[in-house]
């Protein structure tokens, strides 16, 4: 490797040819500090514009300063990124994006999570010397996502989120100087757009600009309601996540404390997401081998592969951008509408309340979430399967709000019947978790023969692509693996092309699958957070006494008493869905 | 040419064009016809004459006759009495603004006397629709003897030797450009031509494109051949149609005569010609925003390196270069670098067009060498300042260039010593100004331009540009404060310093250099609330002369704000603070007691 030394701070360093300063300069331990620059290691994304120039530095006989997020290293280089004119260039350019940013901190969305604020409190910014107009747009509120963009700084991650790693193209930049910012083409609202609600430009953005529509104040209206019966679920995502929003380490299982602090907010029943991911794999996995079966006994009219549809983006997706494939994906709801369905049906009836008394409220990793239990189809006579969803951000507002301490609850169970459920379902929270807990269920149902390890290692880790070949006693079962949009639409090009050989893919919108949603706490640009709770997960996983979902007791007892089988007629109709061709849906104003 | 007795030479340039240039054109060569003189009196449209004060310009050649101000109407005139009679019409001739004498050929106006024109060698000349007429002035001689005796190092050398660099705005070497790309390794290389000139009143490379555009094709294919590209591009922005309409024409002239396409001059040699338009962004005449701008993106500039030369349009190394440089290489190749670099000064080869305007008699297009002094090309070619006012400065290298005054006139005009007066080259805006022009409000004039044209990519230009057309603004109220101009020159030096592209990085530039020039008329907004030229309206004042005033109160009576105090019969007084500087006071006053100051 070639490498090359230079200079910074009066600190003789050596890097290898190639390195930007920053990266060297972090190397070396000083911290230049940056605010358009992203990078998320571990998911190889990185937005670098150049454009806040927070990060630049004094580069001896070059004629202006270099922002160092861009500007590779060279031999000899002489770096200064703290004199007097690094300092004030560096502090006068905050001060001039501040001078073009609301100062309501106080009640703003991010107040205390904030990228910009933390950089004005670092600086000791304490009056602003050039103060004028600030530049101000409509607010845009979609059901998901708000853009309130006087808040927008331009630092552009958003939108290489939404255009390079999702390709969904929604947010560009438009207008140009001062009133310049981030929006859908001509400026119309997100919900006359093809946005997915993914919620990855909410997760990337360092200020107020894009936030999650808050329904909190929904639930606690909900809770206070003596007439209704309060149900919640809670996705598998949320207990590997949950804890940071209390100092608590990235990675931290907080399961226990988390069904106990859901008690403690007055939930009159605490459930599991977690039940429904064991149902969707009865489903989903019976789908899968029916759909396998039937075409490899010559029935052409049966298309494979077949996809994964539990997440929210990616059904959002497809039906914008891929119209003409929505045979392709299982028919199965998502887990979160599975719950919603059961509960308002099988539950409601076991406990002898009608369904418009009871509220169910699902705690989920992801925003796309709360435009899912918005459609239509998800709901009988006006009255949703599920009520409201709120992000795990959101619940940790609640809890701090109702004065729960909560890193010293006990740990608790989920209450019975639709809190059981098996390690198979805790890892539908990663990317290759779905899929996994498919193969664990199908090949037991396929060959009739016990699974000698329920571990796939083969299926998971952080690559964007994945491929693996799972031999079904003789039969052998190729498995796809996308996540990130961009990454599934080059899997959903090749099944176009007539190029796919998979049997079977699962697609998770975020990259990193669920545990990386846009609901979740806040990674700022640390990506290393993000697996630490998918080392979370599988190690929740590996400490369930039931891994695969056949064998949930409560999953049978279902069948059972209410559903009869898998794909059964009930079944059908309250957990499969149908898909709706929105490629004519954008509207231009 | 030679074939007729007389040429009448009709400027089709944009602005005689706006003035019926055309309707001219077609009376004269009707009436030529109608005389039974067709054979030998040739009528045409040429590109731009440059004297562009006086348009529209009719040129009869060959005793160089230089009519201006023609309309349709004179056209008879002209056959009848030139033509026919050869007695020039005194009434059409240029009048000498010094001495009021009429002049009777171009030779002898002070306007052309200075003027060196190689860029411009065919503007007013040939007929830019005609590709026999441009062949006929050396036109693709260049090109085949590229092609048949020079190896593309060759030409780069030759290209080097000439010192020539890039008239766009920049400076940089053209020939070292080349040579860059040239080693750039790739399967697909692209030339384009930036024709997005953005600069407000500069017209130097449309008045090119539509004069002489095989100049610049030629010089188009020469640079394919010497970095191994076989597709040129021109980005134009679609607002210049003529220009459009005679580059599309020429291109399909060249392409019939083989000097583009497949096997250029039978040399194998492949090149072609595409347009790209621009929607009229300031900020696409950066090389990184023009070509994401061809791309179909925001047209927004990237940090360099890596330049266009490496990785350029699709990721393709593409050598950039402006219509004026490309419009020099064909003499360049033609006379020889020697010849080439024997104009101008240690630093900077050749000529330079600049487009005149402002307070100048003559304004127009002109092309000098580099080294001429701002004197000579303001008082001697651009014919002094207009109304007999007192010059007051110079701004060059448009909207982001500085503002220079009497002491810089003596300096010679070159790349080096603008940058070191404060200003610079820029693609070649002049603009003149006298005084009557307040300097505070002039740089506020060019902030705002490019508050209006900043991409908004970069934080320091698109919000410090908008905060430093503010404090402008407050101190042309009245309102500014010392501080304030503090304020602006830390900001001016910390987005200089800091913004992305060249755009940002030279905007405060008209902000410095008025500081610098001009600390008097700053100081006098700030402390006095007084502008000497009286531009700023907000700083006017009402003044009452006590000596005239008689206590009559009818300033008082009618002022809408009651700002005026005094008893009857007594002297009044205008309150400046209260006074809303509508005139009413003046106009009421039957004793001539108010006054502006």
């Amino acid at each position: 490797m070639e490498t090359i030394k230079l200079t910074i701070d009066n600190k003789v360093i050596e890097v290898a040819k190639g390195t930007t300063i920053l990266k060297a300069a972090k190397g070396a331990g000083i911290h230049i500090p940056s605010l358009c620059y992203l990078h998320l290691h571990d998911l190889n994304i990185e937005n670098k514009p150049a454009g806040c120039r927070i990060c630049v530095v004094e580069v001896q006989g070059r004629r202006n300063l270099a922002p160092a997020c861009v500007t590779d290293c060279a031999e000899g280089m002489v770096v200064n990124t703290h004199n007097i004119r690094v300092l004030n260039s560096r502090k006068t350019v905050l001060e001039l994006i501040l001078s073009d940013h609301p100062t309501d901190c106080l009640i703003c969305a991010k107040n205390g999570n904030c990228e910009l604020q933390t950089m004005a409190q670092e600086f000791g910014i304490r009056k602003l010397h050039y103060e004028g107009e600030q530049s101000t747009y409509r607010e845009d509120t979609s059901p998901a996502i708000i853009r309130d963009v006087d808040k927008c700084i331009m630092c552009r991650r958003c939108e290489m989120m939404c255009n390079d790693v999702q390709t969904v193209g929604v947010l560009s930049a438009v207008n140009r100087g001062f009133m310049s910012v981030v929006a859908p083409a001509f400026e119309r609202n997100l919900d006359h757009s093809e946005c997915t609600y993914c919620g990855q430009c909410v997760a990337v953005c360092p200020t107020g600009a894009l936030t999650e529509v808050d329904h909190t104040n929904a639930v606690i209206r909900a809770l206070a309601d003596p007439s209704k019966t309060v149900v919640v679920q809670t996705a598998p995502a949320v207990r590997v996540a949950l804890g940071e929003e209390f100092g608590l380490e990235a990675g931290t299982i907080v399961t226990g404390k988390l069904a106990a602090a859901l008690r403690r907010l007055g939930f009159n029943f605490v459930f599991d997401t977690d039940f429904a991911a064991d149902l969707t794999i009865m489903e989903e996995g019976t789908e899968l081998l029916d759909r396998l079966t039937r075409h490899l006994n010559g029935d052409k009219d049966v298309p494979l592969p077949i996809l994964t549809s539990c997440c929210p983006g990616w059904v959002n997706f497809f039906e914008h951008q891929f119209p003409e494939m929505m045979d392709i994906p299982s028919t199965a709801r998502s887990p979160q509408q599975m719950f919603g369905a059961i509960a308002k049906t099988y539950f409601a009836e076991k406990i002898g309340i009608k369904r418009e008394d009871m509220v169910v409220v699902s705690i989920m990793p992801c925003l796309a979430k709360k435009f899912e239990c918005q459609r239509d189809e998800f709901s009988t006579n006006g009255n949703p399967d599920v009520d409201f969803s709120i992000s795990t951000r959101e619940l940790a507002h609640l809890i701090k709000q109702s004065n729960i301490n909560f890193n010293e609850l006990p740990e608790e169970d989920f209450d019975h019947p639709m809190g059981e459920s098996t390690g198979a379902a805790v890892i539908f929270g990663t990317t290759g978790g779905v899929i996994e807990a498919a193969v664990r269920t199908a090949y037991e149902v396929q060959t009739g023969k016990k699974l000698q390890k329920v571990d796939f290692e083969e299926l998971r880790g952080m690559e964007y692509i994945r491929q693996a070949t799972i031999d079904f006693d003789g039969l052998p079962i190729n498995i796809g693996i996308a996540h990130g949009l961009g990454n599934a639409r080059k899997l959903l090009q090749d099944i176009k092309d007539g190029k796919s050989k998979f049997h079977a893919i699962e697609i998770m919108a975020c990259p990193g699958g669920c545990i990386g949603g846009g609901g979740q706490p806040l990674h700022h640009g640390d990506s290393s957070i993000i697996k630490a709770r998918q080392k979370a997960i599988y190690l929740e996983d590996a400490g369930k006494t039931i891994r695969k979902s056949h064998e949930n007791p409560y999953i049978a007892k279902l069948y059972e008493e209410f559903l009869g089988k898998p794909m059964s007629e009930k079944a059908h109709h309250l957990l499969h869905t149908h898909y709706f061709d929105k490629s004519n849906d954008t509207v231009i104003e | 040419m030679s074939k007729y007795k007389m040429h009448v030479l009709v400027c089709g340039g944009t602005g005689c064009h706006a003035s019926e240039s055309d309707q001219l054109l077609e009376d004269l060569k009707t009436i030529v016809t109608e005389k039974g003189l067709d054979s030998e009196v040739q009528v045409i449209a040429t590109g731009c004459f440059g004297f562009c004060e006086k348009g529209p310009i009719v040129k009869i050649m060959p005793d160089n006759t230089f009519y201006t101000q023609v309309t349709p109407a004179d056209a008879r005139e002209i056959v009848d009495e030139h033509l026919i009679k050869g007695r020039k019409i005194n009434r059409l001739l240029y009048v000498d603004p010094e001495n009021q004498e009429h002049i009777a050929d171009s030779k002898h106006m002070g306007f052309y006397k200075k003027q060196l024109r190689i860029a411009l060698r065919n503007c007013g000349f040939i007929d830019p629709e005609n590709i026999d007429e441009y062949i006929s002035r050396d036109g693709y001689e260049a090109l085949a003897k590229c092609l048949t005796e020079m190896t593309p190092q060759q030409v780069i050398e030759e290209m080097k030797k000439s010192g020539l660099r890039g008239r766009g705005g920049g400076g940089f070497s053209t020939g070292l450009k080349w040579e860059i790309t040239s080693k750039s390794v790739s399967d697909v290389k692209y030339v384009v031509c930036n024709a997005d000139e953005g600069d407000p009143g500069a017209f130097m490379d449309r008045s090119i494109l539509e004069g002489d555009p095989h100049s610049v094709i030629e010089a188009m294919a020469i640079c394919g051949y010497c970095i191994g590209s076989s597709i040129g591009l021109v980005y134009i922005r679609a607002e210049y149609p003529l220009a459009i309409d005679r580059l599309k024409t020429a291109i399909a002239q060249a392409r019939e005569y083989g000097l583009l396409g497949n096997n250029v001059l039978d040399t194998g040699f492949a090149f072609d010609l595409e347009l790209r338009y621009g929607a009229g962004a300031f900020v696409c005449g950066e090389e990184t925003a023009l070509i994401h701008s061809m791309e179909g993106l925001r047209g927004e500039p990237t940090v360099k390196p890596p330049f266009p030369s490496v990785s350029g349009y699709y990721g393709k190394p593409t050598n950039v270069n402006n219509v004026e440089t490309f419009a020099n290489v064909p003499v360049i190749i033609n006379k020889g670098a020697d010849w080439f670099a024997s104009i101008g000064s240690e630093n900077s080869k050749g000529t330079k067009v600049f487009a005149l305007a402002g307070k100048i008699n003559n304004v127009g297009l002109i092309e000098v060498p580099m080294g001429t002094t701002l004197r000579e090309v303001i008082y001697e070619i651009g014919g002094g300042i207009k109304d007999g006012k007192k010059f007051k400065a110079v701004q060059t290298g448009g909207p982001s260039g500085g503002c220079l005054t009497e002491k810089h006139l003596d300096s010679p005009i070159d790349y080096d010593n603008l940058i070191a007066a404060g200003s610079m080259m820029g693609s070649g805006g002049m603009i003149v100004m006298d005084e009557d022009d307040c300097m505070v409000s002039i740089a506020k004039f060019y902030l705002d331009f490019t508050v209006e044209e900043s991409c908004g990519k970069c934080a320091p230009c698109r919000i410090g540009n908008k905060r430093l057309y503010e404090i402008l603004d407050k101190l042309t109220q009245g309102k500014g404060t010392r501080e304030d101009i503090d304020s602006l020159r830390n900001l001016s030096h910390v987005i200089k310093d800091t913004a992305l592209c060249g755009l940002g990085q030279t905007s405060p530039n008209p902000v410095l250099s008025t500081i610098e020039n001009f600390w008097d008329e700053y100081i006098e907004h700030v402390d006095e609330k007084k502008c000497r030229s009286g531009q700023c309206k907000a700083l006017l004042q009402y003044i009452i002369e006590p000596e005239n005033c008689v206590g009559c109160t009818a300033c008082a009576r009618n002022c809408p704000v009651n700002a005026i105090y005094g008893e009857r019969k007594g002297v009044h007084v205008i309150d400046q603070v209260t006074c809303i500087k509508c005139g009413a006071c003046l106009e009421k006053c039957k004793f001539n007691a108010v006054f502006i100051k």
